[in-house]
């Protein structure tokens, strides 16, 4: 598209004619209704949240609008006028911009590079450099939205990198601007800062539709909420008429329970007593830069810090599938990090049990059935074997009893993995790894695509296990999360530990200002110095979230 | 989430592409100004019409189910062994030297000495490309197609230069003694009373194949080793959460993959010509692959895909010996199969796919069905 014609496309509507409005909009992939007769009416200059749990249909929705899928049924109107959106291209022309949840960026290009990416006018890039250097400097001064245009991508930080995208849009004549669970890779600090920037957008006369799964953003930002279940439309609401209860209600179609009931904390003898750990990445990258933890029986040390921290490393070393040096002791006794002795297996055999970050990646293979995953790691078990044979039979029985205890639906051991929701999917990883009574759990991002229904049960289940007096080791990139569930907080930073507060004793903007590595949390911050400090640390935007 | 039934995926699917391939092959022959009916007739009498044709169908369709399942369970770990070939040539080498250098009182301890050689010598030659890929990242494609060539070009040495005997022009062993020749059908099935062709090559090592397909279905699907080589085979970052040491899952694999190829040899060596010759493997252990895919890396397909392209072996060597039909056109056939049954699988599949579909929203609402019983 070029530039020029887009220009002089003005916002006609008038004030009482919706931005966006969608009439009966189905959508279904094979067997499964994503969208089943939804309808929005989004008015200009008002910020519309879109809340639901994991595979309720916001983004199947959303990419309707952008473009991306075709709806079985149903008209989109733009503006009041009806319009067709088959591909991407249309969505820009029709003033749609997206914010992706993984950003769409080339690394090794500039900011103004990326800006121009797709939209340069003509087959010179100089023109199109310098045109589009002026309108970023306008664009800047309207909204506040201040990025040094000939930066490497690369070498800015996650927030940074956020307003890079939402420029993109801008730069493309976008009013309407769709945000999708954009505060998933930002410290708190960062998400205020894009909630202020979202403010300014909508009072220049922006529409903003965010979607998200966390209450308190819905509550904070948006001007009125859709939330959607199971693919439909349950229903829309002004913010200031409804509470978090009501929406999580909405959500989940039951009353549940947003905070963990737990008393606190008896902490018995050390179990876990970590010694300068360091880790070195295939790449010659120190991962971890010398970590001294201990974690107790009947105790749950949080781990929190923005994802690519240290944290993944910190677990699978301690998971026996990443080499460290260092001192580590289980119960007193060295553990070793590197060599025959240092894998899941002999892990296992020690009393460690883990439930890795990604489910379905290391978690759980997949293609294979609940049972077959029941074993998984635990299969040289005498229970689970007969001979050099593997005892179906049993572990079948055994999977039965499992899914039973730990609710997971359909309570069906031949089912294979992947024909599970998250929850249930994370229930059976859970089942195989608390049942086997460990005395240490590690614990990664134990509720991350889990709808709310099940992480109530999932967090119930951690503090029971600590009440049995075990030690838990928790990283989660979500703070609520960590303030929730532990008994004690250690804060990461660039394979370090920045600091270890108590729950009662901190807050989450004294845990933001730790995950971006500064211990001097007393001091006044600006948010430009915390992204400055993260955009030195060797985070990773791009891992899988 | 699985689409359609098992049957469909199993049956329905690979009869559709070789009823596809069978039908584009009719029509080169019309084109060339042949009957297509008249040839297929010939094929199927030819192939499996009597006892003499399928006697050759099943001594093809033997190498085929080795080196199929030598292929199958490599894909089972994620491991695309194109080295059959070679491992099958090193097997026959393993076989001659047993033959020859060992006194063998009986055929029985012959074949056992035999098979053992065969498999040690594939599995050495499988496990070095193996070592390569898991200790220092060598794709093991690419090695295993090198190791073909290196077997061809060592087994041309050996032959020519060591076991050749003195004054023969052929390169060629010396043939093995009475006693490590096999029994063929015809002798296995007189005692029952049922008549075989005396002519015809298939020997005791068609049983051979056949419990090896079983060993490698309880392998695969009842052992631990199997379940971590599938688990390896499904997710590699999953199998290093879980302690399965990807090094000792490649290694294992391929040698058990080494094994089963090399073990062609004693049908093609021990059995047939019994002695070593230059290229006895004929192309062997590359229709294993098709037979793996085929046979979708089950046991029991490779089984059945192994029969079928015995019988496109031994048809297709009759239609050129009773028709114009040119020998080349043969190859085109036996492409064809494996074009449509293993590269254009998703072809087939996906028009198959929508059609369940479809057929199941007809017959709703009743959105939960019964889960599919995994392939065991």
């Amino acid at each position: 598209m070029t530039g020029d014609t887009t220009l002089e496309r003005q916002a006609t509507a008038a004030p009482d004619v919706p931005a966006i409005e969608l009439k009966g909009i189905s959508k279904a992939f094979g067997p499964v209704q994503a969208n089943k007769d939804i309808s929005i009416r989004v008015m200009p200059g008002t910020i519309h949240g879109i809340i639901g749990e994991n595979g309720a249909g916001k983004s199947t929705l959303m990419s309707i609008l952008y473009g991306f899928y075709k709806a079985d049924k149903g008209e989109i109107w733009i503006n009041g006028s009806r319009t067709e959106i088959p591909d991407s291209q249309a969505a820009i022309a029709a003033g749609i911009g997206m914010v992706f949840q993984h950003f769409k960026l080339v690394e090794n290009f500039t900011v103004l590079e990326n800006i121009i990416l797709g939209a340069e006018d003509g087959r010179l890039l100089k023109p199109s450099l310098a045109k589009a250097r002026r309108t970023l400097l306008e664009l800047a001064e309207d909204y506040g939205l201040n990025v040094d245009p000939d930066a490497l991508v690369q070498d800015i930080g996650v927030g940074m990198q956020q307003r890079v995208e939402i420029l993109k849009a801008l730069y493309r004549q976008a009013d309407i601007l769709i945000l999708d669970e954009p505060t998933g890779v930002l410290t708190p600090a960062e998400a205020d800062q894009l909630f202020r920037i979202l403010g300014r957008l909508r009072s220049e006369g922006k529409t903003i539709i965010l979607i998200t799964h966390k209450l308190r953003e819905i509550m904070e930002t948006t001007d009125t909420v859709s939330v959607m279940r199971r693919g439909e439309m349950t229903a829309t609401v002004r913010t200031q008429d409804t509470s978090p209860q009501e929406l999580a209600e909405l959500m989940v179609g039951r009353k549940v329970l947003l905070r963990v009931d737990k008393t606190p904390a008896d902490p018995g003898e050390v179990v876990l007593d970590i010694k300068g750990l360091k880790v070195i990445d295939d790449k010659g990258v120190e991962r971890l830069r010398g970590i001294d933890l201990q974690v107790r029986a009947g105790e749950v040390l949080g781990i929190a810090g923005v994802a690519g921290n240290g944290q993944s490393e910190l677990l699978e070393v301690l998971g026996g599938y990443e080499d460290g040096t260092g001192e580590v002791r289980l119960n007193g006794q060295l553990l070793d990090l590197t060599g025959r002795h240092s894998d899941g297996q002999s892990r296992r055999a020690r009393g460690i049990a883990h439930v890795p970050e990604d489910r379905q990646r290391e978690g759980l293979i997949m293609e294979y059935q609940a049972w077959e995953n029941t074993a998984f790691g635990y299969h040289h078990d005498p229970e689970y074997r007969a001979g050099v044979l593997m005892n179906n039979a049993a572990i079948r029985s055994d999977t039965a009893e499992k899914m039973e205890r730990f609710d997971v639906r359909p309570p069906n051991p031949k089912l294979a993995a992947k024909n599970f929701s998250g929850g249930n999917q994370q229930k059976i990883v859970l089942a195989r790894e608390i049942e086997r009574n460990p005395d240490l759990l590690l614990i990664g991002q134990p509720t991350r695509g889990v709808d709310i229904g099940a992480i109530e049960f999932i967090h119930q289940q951690i503090v029971a296990l600590r009440d049995q007096g075990k030690a838990i080791l928790l990283v989660s990139v979500e703070l609520e999360e960590i303030l929730a569930l532990s008994d004690r907080i250690a804060v990461m930073f660039d394979g370090r530990v920045m600091g270890e507060r108590m729950p009662d004793q901190t807050d989450e903007k004294e845990l933001g200002l730790l995950m971006a590595g500064i211990t001097d949390t007393n001091a006044p911050h600006s948010v430009e110095e915390i992204e400055r400090n993260l955009a030195h640390a060797p985070g990773d935007a791009s891992k899988e979230v | 989430m699985d689409v359609m039934p098992k049957w469909a995926e199993v049956i329905l699917v690979p009869l559709i592409s070789l009823l596809l391939a069978a039908i584009i092959s009719a029509l080169v022959i019309l084109a060339i100004g042949e009957d297509p009916i008249a040839a297929v007739n010939l094929m199927i009498t030819g192939a499996l019409g009597s006892t003499y044709g399928w006697g050759y169908t099943l001594y093809y369709a033997t190498n085929f189910m080795f080196t199929g399942l030598a292929v199958a369970i490599a894909f089972h770990a994620r491991l695309f062994n194109i080295g059959g070939e070679g491992q099958a040539m090193l097997g026959g080498l393993g076989v001659a030297l047993a033959c020859l250098y060992i006194p063998w009182p009986h055929w029985t301890l012959a074949l056992l000495g035999a098979t053992a050689m065969a498999a040690l010598f594939g599995a050495v030659w499988a496990a070095v490309p193996a070592w390569l890929q898991a200790k220092r990242g060598s794709h093991i494609v690419i090695t295993t197609i090198m190791f073909n060539f290196i077997a061809a070009a060592l087994l041309n040495y050996v032959l020519v230069n060591l076991l050749r005997p003195k004054g023969q022009m052929d390169p060629a062993t010396a043939r093995f003694p009475e006693a490590t020749q096999l029994p063929t059908l015809h002798d296995l099935l007189a005692p029952f009373g049922i008549e075989f062709s005396k002519a015809a090559p298939a020997n005791v090592s068609f049983l051979v194949a056949v419990l090896a397909c079983v060993a490698l279905w309880v392998l695969i699907w009842r052992t631990r080793l199997g379940y971590e080589i599938r688990a390896y085979g499904h997710s590699e970052s999953a199998a290093k959460y879980a302690g399965i040491s990807p090094v000792k899952i490649t290694m294992i694999a391929m040698i058990i993959s080494g094994a089963l190829a090399g073990m062609m040899a004693i049908n093609n060596v021990m059995g047939e010509a019994e002695r070593l010759v230059l290229n006895s493997t004929e192309g062997a252990g590359f229709i294993g692959i098709a037979v793996a895919l085929m046979g979708r890396s089950h046991p029991v397909g490779v089984f059945i895909a192994a029969i079928l392209f015995g019988f496109l072996y031994q048809g297709g060597a009759e239609l050129a010996l009773w028709t114009s039909i040119p020998r080349e056109l043969i190859v085109v056939i036996q492409a064809l199969v494996i074009l449509f049954t293993g590269a254009l699988d998703n072809m087939v599949r996906m028009p198959l796919e929508k059609l369940f579909l479809a057929a199941r929203r007809a017959r709703a609402p009743k959105p939960e069905r019964k889960p599919v019983e995994p392939a065991e």
